[in-house]
């Protein structure tokens, strides 16, 4: 109420309003996200994200594709986490038919989810500083990039769209020594981050540009349902691997990276340490491999049919809060397979934290909220 | 002193016009033409354009107060030149009656300041 | 024997138009290796090689690209303003190219066997020629934006036009030392003046320094240096083009060979205020200190002409590596610096500078010139520390309300309880924000 009263006496705002489009074709909405702004002068009045451009139907897909097949659409509405979106869906899958998945299996998932997670984020720390202008980090983030995709390419033939979950465990054993060299690439990527870390963090024009700017506060954060990363720099101290683990972070220590401050600058770092963490985790889980023998997945019946009934399954995604709604009336096919997904909720906040700022400021807050329009419109 | 120093200048203005001419002339004839009628749009990302008045309406009014406020500054420059030129010659009186020139704006300056002039937003 | 303003204006028609050809065709290579250079050094600093592919080390990559826009297709919106749409460019260009016509090359050369000073021209208000073609070059932005008649050009347009303007000032204002203590606007001149060093001794090592600007008005050449990269629309300054936030700015609608004009306008103004840097701050085309060593031949015949290309890619690096290292600044706070920081900054400079030289030229005793320093740090501090106006304090919410008139719209209570199902207060309390 008070910015709109400040908004109406405002600089030159006696009837200059123009409306703009951002998006869908345009360089910073990662996609094809659109921004309906009313603007006055370079302030913004009100904001209306609109969305669907890309929708695929990826939950009718789901209810005409088996069970194996449904992990091939999952793995694509977030394409940078392709592989913790196959787990979530997998996970339901297991729940409902009650397979046990080997332990060795599991371990192995969790690496992978945290690497997954490091290549995501790593996106994010590249990308949101090449919006606020600064164009060589991206191109550090990419290194990183670059030496963990060669090992999640080794380990399961994909660079992006993985498919290496299958119902019961994986796709297949990893190859001989994959998991030292996974650990040197580990290593590697730790002892190079710190230059992406120095080139950015505490850049004086990137401070000024996000501290303070998009301050989401702890209560919009959980009344819009936004979770992950964008929730955590809120204050909003929740984290699934934490608080209610699936995979084996039960028997790990997750450090959950917090910040208070909820602003641009506090999300970009909850990104960044936890990207350590991350890599770390994985670290862990790599060592906790090497000590488990046995398989990685379970003989499966030809035609897999999960019994009558619903589960709920939800991961922490590297982007938030990733849910598969399952419900089976005992065919080969899912019934219903809803999705909740991350970047719906965090994009939902945009329309509370835009009014008001400044389109530079839109640009740095767009980014900041760490979004994939493929995840948005699913 | 003769104007002759000054000729160079516009032939040098001259050639660039007719580069510059030449280059706007010839694009539409070198460049291949296909016609789509969206390209005849103005861009706005991908979508049918919001209708705008002709120019983009009104700007906001900040615009105008920059344009005035470097006119105000551009005019003590043009002042400050001559003078900072024949400095050496002007002794003890030019200086002071710079500090008093430079003071009478630095007081407009300060009211701009304080009344939000300088504020963008 | 060095050039002076009175040696200019005997040219020869035909020496004049090989000048004029000379300083278009360097300003047009310039612009076409600047490029490449700007992507090769950006690239190394990006872990990357850069172009490499057309001629050797790709130094060719430019210049392809520019044949490549000459055969793209020229679009231009039904919308536009037809005249002012394909007039815009040329601005640009014309104002770009002529601004550079009074940059000193070198000293006296023999062309053909006429001794002719290695500049096109000079005039006694030479560096005004610089900054009235800076100016009009901003007709060719805020024109060809306003011209698109589309809405990111005319943000990208309006946006520049401040921009440039102010920093315009601000450049304007820090020059005004420069010709102070050279006592000219002749840029023949300035070089001149700056030919005479001094002698000093470091470790019992003599050396002679070089009488540049750069050391004598320290503060002059960092607030040019600033405003020249705000003037050129670059990085961290580079908000009329934030490609993240209006596309393309004020060319967005302009392609084909209209956008291959804005592009050698935007290098070649690059090139211009370093080779100006050069002029005013960097002793010109005269050799630096260890190279004079060598004999007079250093600053004479053509040889000038490499230090000063030496000295203009050392300041074309220094923006390339401004734009791989920095981020953006935010459009409010980038004018509030140049307002609020870089004019008030050179104004108390240029102040103190002449009172420091009249005091010099009075001979006055040293009580008094203590006296005089006193008193202008005082009035300085005291600018500097006045208390500012605390901002009224912001009222709550619950006061603000009540302040309403009567008969307002009805508010909802700000306490207002929505009860919560069962599940959904186990999640709140699980998501208590941590303090």
């Amino acid at each position: 109420m008070t910015a709109e009263v400040t908004v109406a006496t405002g600089t030159g705002g006696l009837g200059t309003d123009m409306v703009l489009n951002i998006g869908p074709q345009h360089p910073s909405t990662h996609g094809v996200l659109r921004l309906r702004l009313k603007l006055d002068g370079e302030r913004v009045i009100s904001a209306e994200p609109i969305i669907g451009y890309m929708h695929r139907g990826a939950e009718k897909l789901f209810e005409v594709r088996d069970y194996r097949q449904i992990l091939v659409l999952t793995n694509r509405h977030d394409w940078l986490s392709a592989f913790s979106n196959e787990l979530g869906a997998a996970l339901a899958v297991e729940r409902l038919m009650g397979i046990e998945v080997p332990e060795r299996a599991v371990w192995l998932r969790t690496a992978l989810a945290e690497l997954n997670r490091v290549l995501n984020h790593l996106m994010f720390l590249g990308s949101y500083p090449l919006e606020i202008g600064a164009i060589t980090p991206v191109f550090y983030a990419f290194r990183e990039r670059e030496t963990l995709q060669a090992v999640m390419e080794e380990i399961s033939g994909g660079r992006m769209h993985y498919m290496f979950n299958r119902v019961g465990g994986l796709k297949e054993e990893a190859p001989a020594g994959w998991t030292s060299r996974a650990r040197d690439a580990i290593g590697l990527v730790e002892k190079r981050l710190p230059d992406l870390d120095r080139l950015i963090r505490r850049n004086d024009i990137f401070m000024a540009r996000t501290v303070g700017v998009g301050v989401l506060t702890a209560a919009q954060a959980a009344a819009y349902g936004a979770s992950g990363p964008v929730a955590r720099a809120s204050g909003l101290d929740f984290d699934l691997r934490r608080d209610e683990p699936y995979l084996a972070y039960g028997s790990l220590k997750v450090p959950v990276v917090v910040r208070t401050a909820g602003d641009c600058h506090s999300r970009f770092e909850v990104l960044l340490d936890q990207v350590y963490v991350s890599l770390e985790l994985a670290r862990q889980c790599l060592d906790r491999v090497d000590q488990i023998k046995g398989p990685v997945n379970v003989r499966l019946p030809k035609v897999v049919k999960a019994p009558e009934g619903h589960t709920y399954a939800w991961t922490e995604n590297p982007l938030g809060i990733n849910g598969y709604y399952l419900v089976s009336r005992g065919e080969k096919t899912p019934w219903r397979l809803k999705l909740r997904t991350a970047s719906f909720a965090n994009v939902q906040a945009l329309s509370t934290l835009l009014p008001g700022c400044l389109v530079p400021d839109l640009i740095a807050i767009l980014g900041s909220m760490f979004f994939v329009v493929g995840d948005v419109d699913k | 002193m003769s104007l002759s120093a000054y000729v160079p200048i516009v032939w040098l203005l001259a050639l660039a016009a007719a580069f510059g001419l030449f280059s706007v002339g010839i694009a539409p004839f070198v460049g291949p033409r296909r016609f789509n009628r969206a390209k005849l749009e103005a861009y706005e990302c991908g979508i049918e354009p919001t209708p705008q008045p002709i120019g983009g309406g009104r700007f906001p009014v900040k615009f105008y107060l920059t344009a005035m406020l470097f006119i105000i500054f551009d005019i003590e420059i043009i002042f400050l030149y001559p003078w900072a030129v024949s400095f050496d010659m002007l002794g003890v009186f030019g200086f002071f009656e710079m500090v008093i020139f430079i003071i009478t704006v630095a007081i407009a300056y300060a009211y701009v300041w304080r009344r939000g002039g300088l504020e963008w937003d | 024997m060095n050039p002076t303003l009175a040696d200019f204006g005997h040219d020869n028609g035909w020496i004049v138009a090989l000048k004029v050809v000379g300083v278009f065709v360097f300003l047009v290579v310039m612009t076409l290796f600047t490029i490449w250079y700007e992507r090769k050094v950006v690239a190394r600093m990006q872990v990357r090689p850069g172009p490499n592919r057309h001629g050797p080390f790709g130094l060719l990559q430019s210049l392809a690209d520019g044949l490549k826009l000459a055969f793209k297709e020229d679009i231009m919106p039904l919308k536009a303003d037809r005249v002012v749409f394909f007039l815009a460019p040329v601005i640009s260009t014309v104002c770009a190219f002529t601004a550079f016509a009074i940059i000193p090359f070198g000293p006296f050369v023999s062309i053909f066997g006429q001794k002719t000073p290695l500049q096109l021209t000079d005039i006694p208000v030479a560096v005004l020629l610089v900054l009235a073609c800076s100016g009009l070059g901003i007709y060719g932005i805020v024109l060809s934006g306003w011209a698109s008649g589309s809405t990111y050009p005319l943000l990208g347009g309006l946006r520049s036009s401040a921009q440039m303007i102010s920093y315009e000032v601000a450049m304007g204002l820090s020059i005004v030392a420069v010709f102070m203590m050279a006592g000219t606007m002749s840029t023949s001149e300035i070089v001149n003046a700056q030919a005479k060093g001094g002698q000093g001794e470091l470790f019992g090592f003599e050396f002679t320094y070089p009488g540049w600007y750069v050391l004598l008005l320290l503060p002059s050449f960092v607030i040019y240096a600033i405003s020249a990269v705000g003037e050129t629309n670059r990085a961290p300054f580079d908000l009329p083009e934030a490609e993240s936030e209006l596309v393309g700015g004020f060319h967005t609608e302009y392609s084909s060979l209209k956008f291959a004009l804005f592009f050698l306008a935007e290098y070649i103004n690059m090139v211009t205020v370093s080779a100006l840097a050069t002029t005013l701050f960097l002793g010109g085309w005269r050799a630096p200190w260890p190279i004079t060593q060598l004999g007079p031949w250093v600053n004479q015949g053509w040889w000038p002409l490499l230090w000063f290309t030496i000295k203009l890619l050392i300041l074309l690096f220094v923006f390339v590596w401004l734009r791989g290292t920095l981020p953006r600044l935010r459009y409010d706070q980038f004018m509030r610096f140049g307002w609020k920081v870089l004019i008030p900054a050179s104004l108390i400079w240029i102040l103190a500078l002449a009172g420091f030289k009249t005091m010099n030229n009075e001979n006055l005793p040293g009580w008094q010139r203590g006296l005089w320093i006193g008193g202008f740090a005082v009035i300085l501090l005291a600018i500097l520390l006045w208390p500012r106006k605390r901002p009224a304090p912001k009222l709550p919410l619950e006061e603000e309300v009540a302040q309403r008139p009567e008969g307002s719209f009805p508010l909802p209570p700000i306490d207002l309880q929505v009860p919560v199902s069962p599940r959904a207060k186990r999640i709140t309390a699980d998501r208590e924000p941590v303090q």
